[in-house]
């Protein structure tokens, strides 16, 4: 006798893991990746399918319902969603899954409530209590995340006196509010229970909330395994091994692309999360102004022009500032123009020169740059001793090269693009402003370095035109 | 003690899996780490089977529903909007990375 429950299910769900998880390696190329998503979402369907029969359709209603809402929502904002606002909606979307996870955990309580049960079993009062807490610090964290993003608030960390204390005493407050959840299995009033969904939402709300529009790509990562964490406790919860071994995946990919940020900033994850450092988001880095007067030369797009006409190999080093400037498509038409001469253009992607973890590769891809032209920190480091020109374009402190060698610098050790060993160095900015650190750059000073001052977007406007007239 | 060694089972469970992402995503190249991160994020979607499963729970128990229901729903909702969204955007990324010979 085959049981659809206790067989075809788990198998079926054998086959949907699978699938994730080749779908996932299939990622580890641009040629498969699309095939990889989509091998993952056969996974999803497969999975979602054998819910839908083991719940036999009861509350068929209610499901539908957030189904059809939530599945709107999620794709007409994926279809309309720009490029550059990937992170804030990767934000959004995983803050929806660490919700998801949290209210399970709420539902699961009202159940047990509803029906008068007695204690739960030390498993389920554990996980439930976790993957609520973990859930609710993730959907509430990931909210405010967006809101810097998208600039709705300030990108700049936010502090006050007392931070810490405030923080510990909340803190403290889900330890002992969960703790007696877990000590009662679950036989506590419904206003504690309240209280401690209430108590993690504050703390996701006031950890991200001193952390600058600078470091996202770290919190976002954070953020993404944190939802992978509740989701693999809420595993536990119900009792499904297609939760953990999902929840588990996204927590070590979440993880391993926070230590890769982290490293890439040069700095401990501690330091990141508690530190307050960098001043924001946006193109105004609040910073201040540069410090001392820095002997630079200034050059005219004709000048850069002619250099890029007749270099035998171009490397173009975007920044934040070059997405800011809405530049990438102009960048690439300059690039067009370089190559119909023979010259070879590549780019150069430090790993958080976007707002999310492999972001400023994503925008070029959009602006049609094929992406074998898009070189990694060590394969571009490699190139720049050959390279006749590189093109600093809205990137500042990935740049400089007081990380290698100023041991006082704050960005000491950090590892950064070589640009100052190309044979030229040709750096578009808008003024002298230092970059979101307020470390001044001495790249600007060597006899190799040029400023092409300017919007990025008309400066990169004026190459190309100068170019074709050549 | 089947409850402890279920448990043990799970844990088990747990961290090969842990090991598997570890080695499946350290694998994944630093130009695809936009959707590698949107595409983990759609899976962890998969948190909308719970949301239907507490739903069904829900339903098929005898207490008042009320604000209860609300709840549920929204869950379902937001696992929707994780898993549809996530699956979506990825592909609308990764449509975009091209060699170079492909043109316009």
């Amino acid at each position: 006798m085959i049981d659809f429950n206790t067989i075809v299910a788990p198998l079926l769900d054998l086959v949907a893991i699978a699938c994730f998880i080749f779908g996932l390696h299939l990622l580890n190329a641009p040629p498969s990746a699309r095939q990889g998503n989509r091998l993952a979402a056969v996974g999803m369907f497969i999975a979602l399918a054998i819910v839908l029969v083991q719940t036999l359709g009861v509350g068929w209603w209610a499901i539908a319902i957030g189904t059809v809402i939530g599945g709107s929502i999620g794709v007409i904002a994926a279809v309309r969603v720009k490029m550059t606002a990937m992170p804030q909606m990767v934000a959004l979307y995983n803050g929806a899954g660490g919700g998801a996870a949290a209210l399970i955990g709420a539902v699961e309580f009202a159940n047990f409530i509803n029906t008068g049960g007695t204690a739960f079993n030390p498993v389920i009062s554990v996980s439930l209590v976790l993957s609520m807490i973990i859930g609710a610090i993730s959907f509430a964290g990931s909210i405010i995340a967006f809101l810097k993003l998208q600039e709705l608030m300030t990108g700049r960390p936010i502090t006050y006196p007392g931070q810490q204390v405030v923080n510990g005493l909340i803190l403290l407050a889900i330890v002992g509010l969960g703790g007696w959840f877990i000590a009662t299995g679950g036989q506590v009033p419904v206003v504690a229970f309240l209280g401690l969904f209430a108590a993690a939402l504050i703390l996701g709300v006031l950890f991200v909330l001193p952390i600058g529009g600078a470091d996202m790509p770290v919190v976002i990562s954070l953020l993404n395994s944190f939802t992978g964490l509740a989701v693999a406790i809420t595993g536990f919860e119900i009792d499904s091994v297609l939760l953990i071994i999902c929840g588990a995946l996204v927590g070590a990919s979440g993880t391993i692309l926070t230590v890769d940020m982290s490293k890439a900033m040069n700095r401990s994850l501690t330091n990141v999360l508690f530190g307050a450092f960098g001043s924001g988001g946006g193109s105004e880095p609040a910073g201040g102004a540069s410090g001392g007067p820095q002997n630079v030369r200034s050059v005219n797009a004709d000048d850069v022009a002619v250099m890029l006409a007749y270099a035998s190999k171009v490397m173009i080093v975007p920044g934040y500032g070059m997405a800011v400037a809405q530049a990438q498509h102009s960048v690439k038409a300059l690039a067009d123009q370089l190559e119909k001469r023979g010259v070879k253009v590549l780019y150069a992607i430090h790993p958080v020169a976007g707002r999310m973890p492999g972001h400023m590769n994503v925008l070029l891809a959009e602006a049609n740059v094929p992406y074998e032209a898009l070189l990694d920190l060590d394969e571009a480091n490699a190139e720049f001793p050959t390279t006749d020109v590189a093109l600093v374009i809205g990137a500042n402190d990935v740049t400089n090269p007081a990380a290698r060698n100023v041991k006082t610098s704050p960005i000491y050790g950090m590892p950064i693009l070589d640009v100052d060993r190309a044979a030229n160095v040709i750096v578009l900015k808008r003024s002298m402003r230092s970059g979101f650190a307020g470390i001044e750059n001495p790249l600007y000073e060597l006899p190799n370095t040029a400023m092409l001052f300017g919007d990025a977007k008309a400066s990169v406007d004026a190459l190309t035109a100068a170019v074709k007239e050549l | 003690m089947t409850d402890v060694s279920h448990f043990i089972t799970l844990l088990t469970i747990l961290v090969l899996a842990i090991f598997v992402g570890f080695e499946v995503i350290s694998k994944v190249p630093t130009t695809l780490h936009t959707p590698l991160m949107s595409a983990t994020n759609a899976i962890h979607g998969i948190v909308i089977a719970g949301a239907i499963v507490v739903t069904a729970q829900l339903f098929g128990g005898a207490g008042n529903h009320g604000a209860v229901t609300v709840l549920a729903i929204v869950a379902v909702t937001l696992g929707a909007i994780n898993v549809f969204g996530g699956f979506a955007v990825t592909e609308r990324m990764l449509q975009m990375f091209r060699r170079k010979e492909a043109g316009k």
